[in-house]
């Protein structure tokens, strides 16, 4: 176990998803903290992971916002509550202790302490699909050239990249570490790529100007290195090369499993938590809540304006079981405005009161 | 009054049930899979039918379908696992008259 500092917060969000996201909204209005944590590096959830650049048309007020923005816009929104974050972390275990708080700890060993958990864990933990080559789990520990995500890009300056993949991330992550590492070369199954039509271009571009190594219909089928990786092995057709790298890059995509919350103690069905949604969207363990796709209930629409809704009413509860008994008015926005924890304000303009001649 | 479609549908177990499909909800069969509960929920239509998880990849069994993989489905299936000859994308297979009879087994979790 690590030495890190226990984080505190008021409600700890398991899952950076849009209903996580809009959680924080909703909680700072009634000044309780929010911490999230998401198993990616990034925050969005399947908006930015699976679908970045597609329209979604159903999130009331928007006729087409592309998912990508959506999550923008949603953390333009909570930025004055200051959301914490742990991402590319797993929530491994809870604790629940005797004065009703809990403890989290992640995979990688940090603890968060929360009045309450709301687990907004959408289809689960997004895991990396990964390619069916001898000695990769070897390689794909203690950084010896195997890496399914990219946290830190830093990491490869100067390094030689293999990329494989034939979707959005594997062109995304081409065209960004063209400029940072020493070479990237990328591998695909199949001459046509599949993704935003700016990447594609834009990576034919880099190609053209030598800046990205392109091998297709072509597939990375093994690895040599004694201590990490030093060379990949490729076939292309019936012939094969081998290519010296640093890191091998796979990004076929990411599989959503439950995870570890499954052994949770909560009640599950078809797997989804079971939740009161008669009232506040509570587990059948007091204090964890389940918010968004991840629920199930009768009548349960996955959709992220039902998420919305979830978490609204998730905030009120926790609101009502941090302060038993203190009356809460509800207040609208328009009228109350928004007191950020960052000290800042925003409100409506005032009317002016003006005769008119 | 559009009619029904009949669908042969092997699971995952290797079951096979026959399941009636309607043809005016604007369907595909990867829905039908989840309507029917043919496999558990989260193991099926997981990207929700934009043909970018193979979740719902099946096998083709009768010659009753007359549609082609699309280009979507192709890049998608290139990338899966366990694909054969006869795989598609449950979700990229519209519930029309045209595929009565149709019979399908779904293909091992990705």
């Amino acid at each position: 176990m690590s030495h890190k500092q226990m984080i505190e917060t008021d409600i700890l969000i398991i899952g950076a998803g849009p209903t996580g996201l809009f959680a924080v909204f909703e909680a700072g209005l009634l000044k309780l903290k929010c911490h999230l944590i998401d198993a990616l590096p990034q925050i969005g959830g399947q908006l930015s992971e699976l679908y970045p650049k597609k329209p979604i048309y159903d999130i009331p007020g928007y006729p087409e916002v592309l998912a990508g923005d959506l999550v923008n816009n949603l953390m333009e929104q909570i930025k004055q509550f200051q959301p914490g974050f742990t991402l590319a972390e797993n929530a491994e275990t809870i604790e629940k202790l005797e004065d009703g708080t809990f403890i989290v700890i992640t995979n990688k060993g940090t603890k968060h302490h929360a009045k309450a958990v709301a687990i907004a864990g959408g289809l689960g933990t997004f895991e990396p699909r990964k390619p069916i080559l001898k000695d990769l789990d070897f390689y794909e520990q203690h950084d010896r050239g195997i890496d399914y995500f990219i946290k830190d890009p830093e990491k490869y300056r100067g390094k030689n990249v293999v990329i494989s993949g034939g979707g959005d991330s594997a062109l995304d992550w081409s065209i960004f570490l063209s400029e940072v590492a020493a070479s990237v070369t990328l591998v695909h199954r199949r001459n046509e790529f599949r993704g935003a039509l700016d990447s594609v271009e834009k990576v034919q571009e880099l190609k053209d100007a030598g800046k990205i190594k392109l091998i297709t219909p072509a597939e990375v089928i093994g690895f040599k290195g004694s201590e990490r990786i030093e060379s990949v092995d490729i076939q292309i057709n019936a012939a094969r090369m081998n290519i010296p790298t640093d890191y091998f890059i796979p990004l076929f995509g990411l599989t959503p499993k439950l995870g570890a919350i499954a052994n949770w103690g909560l009640e599950i069905e078809k797997n989804a938590i079971k939740v009161n949604n008669a009232l506040d969207y509570q587990t059948n363990i007091d204090g964890i809540y389940a918010i968004g796709d991840v629920n199930i209930y009768p009548g349960k629409l996955k959709l992220i304006l039902c998420g919305f809704h979830e978490a609204t009413l998730m905030c009120q509860s926790v609101y009502n079981r941090i302060n038993p008994g203190k009356k809460y008015v509800l207040k609208y926005t328009t009228v109350s405005g928004v007191d950020g924890f960052d000290g800042t304000r925003k409100e409506a303009e005032k009317a002016v009161v003006k005769s008119i001649d | 009054m559009q009619k029904d479609v009949s669908i042969k549908i092997t699971d995952r177990l290797g079951v096979t049930h026959k399941v009636q499909a309607p043809t005016d909800m604007n369907m595909n069969i990867m829905e039908v899979i989840r309507a029917y509960e043919l496999a558990p929920e989260g193991t099926v239509g997981i990207c929700g039918g934009m043909a970018m998880c193979a979740s719902c990849q099946c096998y083709v069994l009768n010659d009753v379908l007359r549609t082609e993989r699309n280009p979507d489905e192709e890049a998608m299936l290139c990338e899966a696992y366990h694909v054969k000859e006869n795989s598609r994308l449950g979700c990229q297979i519209p519930i029309t008259e045209a595929i009565d009879g149709l019979e399908i087994e779904i293909a091992p979790e990705q």
